[in-house]
């Protein structure tokens, strides 16, 4: 019998159908996976299946009884209890006022933290704790809720490996406890490491159920992109690295800082990159790399060092003026980025607007051209082109780029761009990527996906407690030296 | 940063972290308190004469104003924001003026209550219309307050009525020792008797929650339209206290006696450390902020500015307080 049997869920949101239908069944005691590319669909499964929105038609059963959720709390209430994307905490309040506030049980809480090796203060005010520690104590809160189904949407997404495998632990706990656990990723290697059956959806259909570990990642990725894109660049499972080619093209020092310090968290940083570099940098969570992106942006000032622009020094107070100096920032927030409600063209065309003219109308026809040109070139997905907020998370951050190609820079800072995107999007980008360098960019790339790094980049920096503490070429770098540079673990000092 | 005794709720851990929160949420309402005791010294200089009945009237004008921003907080709390409080003051302070003329003091407790159940209902179905409609906080209460002014002038339309009972009206004239007016004591009851559950209650976390994130507090569980239903019924309950004691205040009725008051309850919440996002703050802070927005009247009435450059100060005040606070916050936050 299963324990959670979905039949024919559909729901739309105007004109965008987000699930046709979708089918799935978890079983008591294992940990099945929800797989799909972005706009698949699985976000808006999990919205219904805990009560957030309800859906147009279809049926969810929780033990063969047929459950109809007008609210999160009924859908708690029945025995699911989720870990969203964004940590459903409410900031202005401390963990034990938010605990009372859902009435669980903080000794609960307490005991799993204690298994998760968290030591937190339960006086502490939310808003004053880092992300990644909010998604641990949401992790732990869900399960002291006891939940027959524990659904994890993205969890690891922005957490450091060590404690998404203290995540995984727990995943694996309440397996042997006989509930079940719907994990949410893309990142198919947890997918094969932790989970027991993996459904992937795709255009809001659900097109097969495997099991992971004998399926292979090449298949899943096949049955997520489905047979529209084979053949189409930007589908294949396994990146060969040869075909994106790479390195500098030329000698041309685009971007280069000096000893910049920020805060506390960044201690005289060095780097330079070339035209048509790729240059990776490897961290764990809150080792500065936020920080150092962040001035060199402009978002942020520095308190330390120099930062030249094709050897012309810059000091941004704002973004405005990175920008005009030509260094772009890609923020991991698309939402941050974006503005919601404005339709897709006029969030490209923002920044546009600084260079085209400063006084009097827009020129339309010559921005519009400007626009088309990068939307084609990204290959976003207009068909909820009206406001951005409607497109899927990999649509969303491909406009956020798109608009700094039609704007034009010289380097561009990507933080995390590919933070929750799916395996075809992210092979579209790291090729948009390998193309702009090309075209004589100079791009620094901060990613928490480690493999991302021999992908797309050409070499990487390693940033521990605010110092590049190790540089390696691309070639060099395979997880397991990553991950050892990334906690501290090497003999040299400084780098780049 | 809010309110100074209210804050502590049951939290038996670990003290540091309590003490930095205790410090994060009060900072504002303790720096208020602050100001208003320096203020006070001022007056004291300019002043010198200054006495009990000095402070006993400044006790007096202000209380109105503390109540309309007692009202004010609680909507603002939950993230909304009302403008119709001076209305609904003044359609109290018609209504209380034309059934207290002739009551004795049990009479007109009351009527008085009669017209606070009957002020949270009204505020009860602003809020209802909010959360139904989806039509955001400003326009409705926007629209209600014409409805309110409209009924108060059909109540009465000159200037009439009043307070048959002293011992009533005393509750704000009044005072109990030299240095003790009765409306500190009113004002001390009410935040004890109304406030003080609230807050310590589910609702009232629920009410912070809802202000600080809505979506966050919606997958927390929080009944979102029963909350802030509640929190405009609130609102209701304290600007019937703010229309009774302007009537006890003026002891006439007059419908066109509180329209000020409905920007006035904003400044001072601002003032008092409220967040107009919501979810920061208390009652304690725009209590204060009332104070202190009557006592820089007060003081330049002593330095016999002209009445007209008083308000333009007064206005500069308030602006040059909340930019220092913000920037404060600011460097805080980066």
């Amino acid at each position: 019998m299963s324990l959670l049997v979905v039949r024919d869920l559909a729901r739309r949101f105007g004109a965008v159908v987000a699930l046709r239908s979708a089918n799935l069944a978890v079983e008591p005691g294992e940990i099945h996976a929800l797989l799909g590319a972005n706009g698949a669909g699985k976000s808006t499964l999990v919205k219904i299946l805990t009560g957030v929105i309800r859906p147009d038609s279809g049926t969810i059963s929780l033990n063969d009884r047929v459950q109809d959720f007008h609210t999160p709390s009924q859908a708690q209430r029945a025995g699911i209890a989720a870990v969203f994307q964004d940590p459903a905490l409410v900031p202005d309040l401390t963990l034990a006022e938010n605990l009372r506030l859902t009435d669980v049980d903080a000794t609960a809480v307490r005991r799993w933290l204690e298994l998760m090796e968290l030591a937190v203060d339960f006086g502490e005010i939310v808003a004053d704790m880092p992300l990644a520690v909010l998604r641990m104590l949401d992790l732990a809160r869900a399960l002291a809720r006891e939940p027959q189904i524990l659904i994890l949407d993205e969890i690891t997404a922005a957490l450091p490996s060590d404690l998404a495998e203290r995540v995984f632990l727990v995943m694996r706990e309440w397996r042997e406890r006989g509930h079940a656990v719907l994990f949410i990723t893309h990142r198919l290697r947890e997918v094969r490491a932790v989970c027991d059956r993996a459904t992937v959806l795709r255009d809001g259909h659900d097109v097969g159920t495997l099991i992971p570990s004998e399926a292979g990642e090449a298949a899943i990725v096949d049955l997520m992109l489905g047979p529209a894109a084979q053949g189409m660049p930007g589908q294949a499972a396994v990146v060969d690295r040869a075909a994106i080619g790479g390195g500098p093209r030329s000698d041309t020092l685009v971007l280069e800082a000096r000893d910049i310090s920020v805060g506390t968290e960044v201690h005289g940083v060095s780097l330079a990159i070339r035209a048509g570099e790729i240059v990776g940098v490897a961290a764990l969570e809150g080792q500065g790399q936020e920080e150092l992106f962040d001035a060199l942006a402009g978002r942020r000032r520095r308190d330390a060092g120099q930062m030249l622009v094709e050897g012309r020094t810059l000091d941004p107070r704002t973004p405005f003026d990175a920008i005009h100096a030509g260094v772009v920032l890609v923020p991991a927030d698309r939402v941050q980025a974006l503005l919601p409600q404005r339709s897709v063209r006029e969030n490209i065309a923002l920044p546009l607007h600084n260079e085209v003219r400063e006084w009097g109308p827009i020129n339309v026809p010559k921005e519009g051209s400007r626009i088309g040109d990068a939307i084609r070139r990204l290959q976003i997905d207009t068909r909820a082109q009206r406001q951005a907020r409607r497109l899927s998370g990999g649509n969303q951050q491909k406009v956020t780029i798109a608009r700094w190609i039609a704007n034009g820079f010289k380097a561009l800072l990507l933080f995390d761009p590919t933070r929750g995107i799916d395996v075809g999007t992210k092979r579209q980008i790291h090729l948009l990527l390998r193309q702009l360098a090309g075209e004589g960019a100079a791009i620094l790339f901060f990613t928490s996906e480690l493999a991302e790094v021999q992908l797309a980049c050409d070499r990487v920096l390693v940033m521990y407690e605010g110092r590049f503490v190790a540089e390696m070429p691309a070639a060099d770098a395979d997880e397991a030296a990553l991950l050892h540079a990334m906690h501290g673990l090497v003999g040299t000092e400084g780098a780049a | 940063m809010s309110s100074v005794a209210v804050t502590p709720s049951p939290t038996p851990f670990i003290p540091a972290a309590t003490r930095r929160r205790f410090l994060r949420r009060n900072v504002w309402g303790a720096s208020i308190y602050g100001v208003l005791v320096l203020l006070l010294i001022v007056e004291k200089i300019v002043h010198p004469g200054l006495e009990a009945f000095d402070f006993q009237t400044l006790v007096i004008e202000t209380m109105p104003l503390a109540f309309a921003a007692m009202a004010q907080a609680s909507v603002v709390l939950v993230g909304g924001i009302d403008l119709s409080i001076g209305q609904m003051m003044a359609l109290v302070n018609v209504v209380g003026a034309t059934y207290l003329v002739n009551a004795d003091l049990k009479q007109a407790i009351l009527a008085s209550l009669a017209i606070i159940a009957g002020t949270a209902v009204l505020g009860a179905l602003t809020g209802l219309v909010i959360t139904v409609s989806r039509v955001p906080d400003i326009i409705v209460t926007l629209a209600t307050s014409f409805i309110w002014y409209g009924l108060a002038l059909h109540v009465m339309s000159t200037p009439g009525g009043g307070v048959g009972s002293t011992e009533f009206s005393d509750l704000v004239n009044g005072e109990i020792g030299t240095w003790l007016p009765e409306g500190v004591v009113v004002v001390a009851a009410v935040l004890l008797v109304v406030w003080l559950p609230w807050y310590r209650s589910k609702l009232g976390l629920s009410v912070y929650a809802l202000g600080s994130d809505r979506t966050a507090a919606f997958l927390s569980g929080v009944r979102v339209a029963r909350t802030r239903i509640a929190a405009y019924a609130l609102g209701g309950v304290f600007a019937a206290l703010a229309g009774l004691a302007l009537l006890c205040e003026t002891l006439q009725g007059d419908p066109n006696s509180a329209s000020n008051f409905t920007l006035n309850s904003v400044a001072a919440v601002v003032l008092g450390g409220v967040s107009l996002a919501g979810g920061r703050g208390g009652m304690l802070g725009p209590v204060a902020a009332a104070f202190v927005l009557n006592i820089i009247g007060a003081i330049m009435g002593f330095l016999k500015v002209n009445p007209n450059y008083a308000v333009v100060i007064q206005g500069a005040i308030v602006v040059l307080v909340v930019l220092l606070a913000a920037t404060l916050t600011l460097r805080r936050r980066t």
